[in-house]
């Protein structure tokens, strides 16, 4: 992302981030693309590294001992806007996410941009805007990046990916492979808010609901946990698939299974009630500002109480137990009295016809 | 949830599953087949077989829209969409995800550049002709009595307004044959190698056809019917007023789901939909085969909107794999387990049978709900 523009301040008329749209020029890597970059780009996401204007950003090494992470997301949510949050922050935040709960320091961001020719400038800021203040709110700058135009009809709208770089310290060991039997499970709050707002904007379901996106950075989070319980086994955020299929991940890769207490798996009513009209079940619903932990059951309730005082962990809850299960089956007590399973997704939660 | 939360109270549940423990005679049997996939989804969803006697065994019926629609009517509507780049079908979600031949289903067949989408409604359908006047949409209807008024209605509705570019392949089907298929086979009626004690009538349904078509079956075969709503305390509820039928002696039909169905169901519902639909003469119904009289086609007035006559489809019948035990499990004469493609080819992601299809097969239900049962150390894990 060259950032020095090659037009003349004074000769050149601003970006109309008005009534203006994105056109193949903007992608071409000529002036409009420069001007793009500029004016929009760099202005909202100003800093130090990105200033130089560099194709690349040069970056101070971690603390000695420390660790690079790396993680990387692609973000392709339709609609764009919603209650809660956009396509920016969403971006932000899933990346940041991903390096949290493994333990690291979220340190630096890279974006990438596909943009739709046609795609109206104005939403395009509002996006930019979005992304820029929950990058600066998460302490976590965006120090590269990159931008391609497709022409109309081969993209959907704007597609953002996000790389995240992060420190992890010496002997920090969080993964999905550590559950032991016998460790307690943690969500930080209510469960499905993200999918179901993004579901409830779509045009075909006319539904009223009040329920906003929960998308959010958790490191703030992760840090005060981690001072806490400093041997948190497992961290995972439950973006898609929800928590059911994140269960059914750490389930595998730790070679365990769970048992899980549905009365006590927190989920906001109206998500309930949506769910219950689409016939779907908001374990599965996306997430994006949630986490589960796993912990030595003695370190539970301490780390309950860190997550509950927090103000991303106020509706935090202990949903179950991890059991010795080398078919790493996830089971739930209904809140009915009765016991069955929680599968892996089996390719999209569709809803039920009657 | 209000109005919700009341019917999965736990602690209701234990209270009712004594008494069905009380009431079941220990020295005998009970066998009784849910009807519909929304009971076999709350039995399963639930946990329901936990707080039920060992000696009262649940079997699965056919009651699954999505289970019993035949491989060869999906293959009309995938056909279509492939060959006619100017038709979009539009269905509801779980019709998506259906095996079609060839390795297709409507999803795979989107892959395939065919123009497939899901609604949530029939309307859905007609609102989206409207908007697409350029495009021909073809809304592919499917379900038992309950999902049929509302496409009779938009049926009515782009006759009125002369939505010519709106048609619907229709696969609705009637749930007393299905019953009758069932108590008529050779396993029921004359080997007697499925016991069945008796009915849980659905609800949905009964609440358009009434209670009063199930007085036949309670009458000429000797076996009660409880017409029950979707929550698991009514199914549980239910399951306690069959036993004391049969220990009475009693076969009469009863209505569990007092709430929505009266004896003569909705008869504004039954009218529009004998204007808009016939019976057909028979259909084929996933694992059931042939069944006569149990589905329902467009009447000739409104011929312009069916598909099959607008677009010339052909019905070709494609036989299940060969392994599959569907029929069977359907019937209730084998379990999911009993079936070798079980869990091993046959997975929801890639179902081989009806029963696998949607979560409300018997298959699925116990694959995803219950296969832990089958693993005696996991199953028999406490807290």
């Amino acid at each position: 992302m060259s950032l020095a523009s090659p037009v003349k301040k004074g000769y050149v008329r601003p970006l109309d981030l008005k009534h203006g749209r994105v056109d193949m020029g903007h992608g071409a890597g000529g002036r409009a693309m420069a001007q793009l970059i500029s004016e929009l780009f760099a202005a909202a996401f100003a800093n130090e590294h990105l200033d130089r204007g560099d194709d690349v950003a040069v970056l101070p090494a971690p603390a000695p001992g420390d660790r690079l992470v790396v993680a990387t997301d692609a973000h392709v949510v339709s609609p764009l806007f919603f209650p809660g949050g956009d396509i920016g922050c969403l971006s932000v935040h899933g990346t940041v996410n991903d390096l949290a709960v493994m333990g690291a320091r979220p340190l630096y961001l890279a974006a990438s941009f596909i943009l739709e020719e046609g795609f109206p400038l104005a939403e395009l800021a509002r996006i930019v805007q979005s992304m820029a203040h929950a990058s600066r709110e998460a302490g976590v700058p965006v120090v590269t990046g990159d931008t391609k135009v497709v022409e109309q009809g081969k993209g959907d709208g704007v597609f953002i990916t996000t790389t995240g770089v992060g420190a992890l310290p010496a002997g920090r060991e969080i993964g999905g492979a550590n559950a032991r039997p016998g460790d307690a499970i943690l969500v930080s709050g209510t469960l499905g808010d993200h999918g179901m707002a993004i579901m409830a904007q779509r045009e075909s379901l006319a539904f009223d609901s009040e329920i906003a996106s929960d998308t959010a950075a958790l490191h703030g989070l992760v840090a005060a946990m981690l001072e806490a319980v400093p041997t948190i086994r497992v961290l995972r955020d439950p973006t898609r698939g929800g928590l059911a299929t994140t269960l059914n991940e750490i389930a595998t890769q730790s070679g365990v299974g769970m048992d899980l207490d549905e009365a006590a798996i927190p989920v906001h009513p109206q998500v309930a009630a949506a769910c219950e009209l689409l016939g779907l079940d908001p374990l599965y619903v996306a997430n994006e500002g949630k986490l589960i932990a796993i912990c030595a059951a003695e370190d539970a309730e301490r780390l309950l109480a860190t997550m509950r005082a927090h103000p991303l962990g106020q509706r935090a809850a202990r949903i179950g137990t991890v059991t010795a299960d080398p078919n790493a089956f996830v089971q739930i007590r209904t809140a009915f009295g009765g016991r069955r399973m929680v599968d892996w997704l089996s390719g999209e939660q569709l809803p039920r016809i009657c | 949830m209000k109005y919700v939360d009341e019917f999965r109270d736990g602690a209701l549940a234990a209270k009712l599953a004594e008494a069905i423990a009380r009431e079941a005679d220990p020295g005998r049997r009970y066998a009784f087949m849910e009807f519909c996939g929304g009971h076999t989804h709350a039995i399963s969803r639930y946990g329901v077989t936990d707080l039920l006697p060992a000696n009262v065994r649940m079997i699965h019926g056919p009651g699954c829209p999505v289970c019993v629609l035949p491989i060869g009517r999906i293959d009309m509507a995938i056909r279509l969409a492939l060959a006619r780049p100017d038709v979009t079908i539009c269905t509801y979600g779980d019709c998506l995800r259906v095996p079609a031949s060839d390795g297709l289903s409507l999803l795979k067949a989107k892959a395939r550049g065919a123009d497939i989408r899901m609604v949530y409604s029939a309307a859905d359908a007609l609102a989206l002709a409207q908007k697409m006047p350029d495009r021909e949409v073809v809304f592919f209807a499917i379900g038992f009595e309950t999902t049929t008024p509302p496409t009779a209605l938009v049926l009515r509705q782009a006759q009125a307004l002369g939505h010519a570019n709106f048609s619907v392949l229709c696969n609705h089907v009637l749930t007393p044959s299905a019953i009758l298929t069932i108590l008529e086979s050779p396993e029921v009626r004359e080997l007697g190698t499925v016991p069945l004690d008796g009915f849980i009538g659905p609800a949905h349904v009964s609440t358009i056809i009434g209670s009063r078509p199930y007085a036949f079956f309670a009458e000429e075969y000797r076996k009660p019917v409880v017409i029950a709503g979707f929550e698991p305390l009514d199914v549980m509820q239910a399951i306690r007023m069959l036993i004391r039928q049969v220990n009475e002696g009693r076969a009469e039909v009863e209505n569990e789901f007092t709430r929505a169905v009266t004896p003569d169901g909705n008869l504004k519902a039954q009218a529009i939909v004998s204007e808009v639909f016939e019976p057909r003469r028979s259909f084929e119904w996933r694992g059931l085969r042939e069944v006569p009289y149990s589905a329902l086609r467009i009447r000739g007035p409104f011929a312009a909107w069916d598909a099959e006559a607008k677009f010339g489809l052909e019905f070709v019948s494609v036989p299940d794999n060969r392994a599959c035990e569907c029929g069977a499990i359907l019937r209730g004469v084998k379990t999911p387990t009993d079936c070798k493609l079980f869990g091993t080819v046959c997975t929801p992601e890639n179902p081989m049978g009806s029963c696998m299809v949607s979560s409300e097969g018997a298959c699925a239900a116990h694959y995803n709900y219950g296969r832990f049962r089958d693993v005696p150390v996991v199953a028999g894990m406490t807290r």
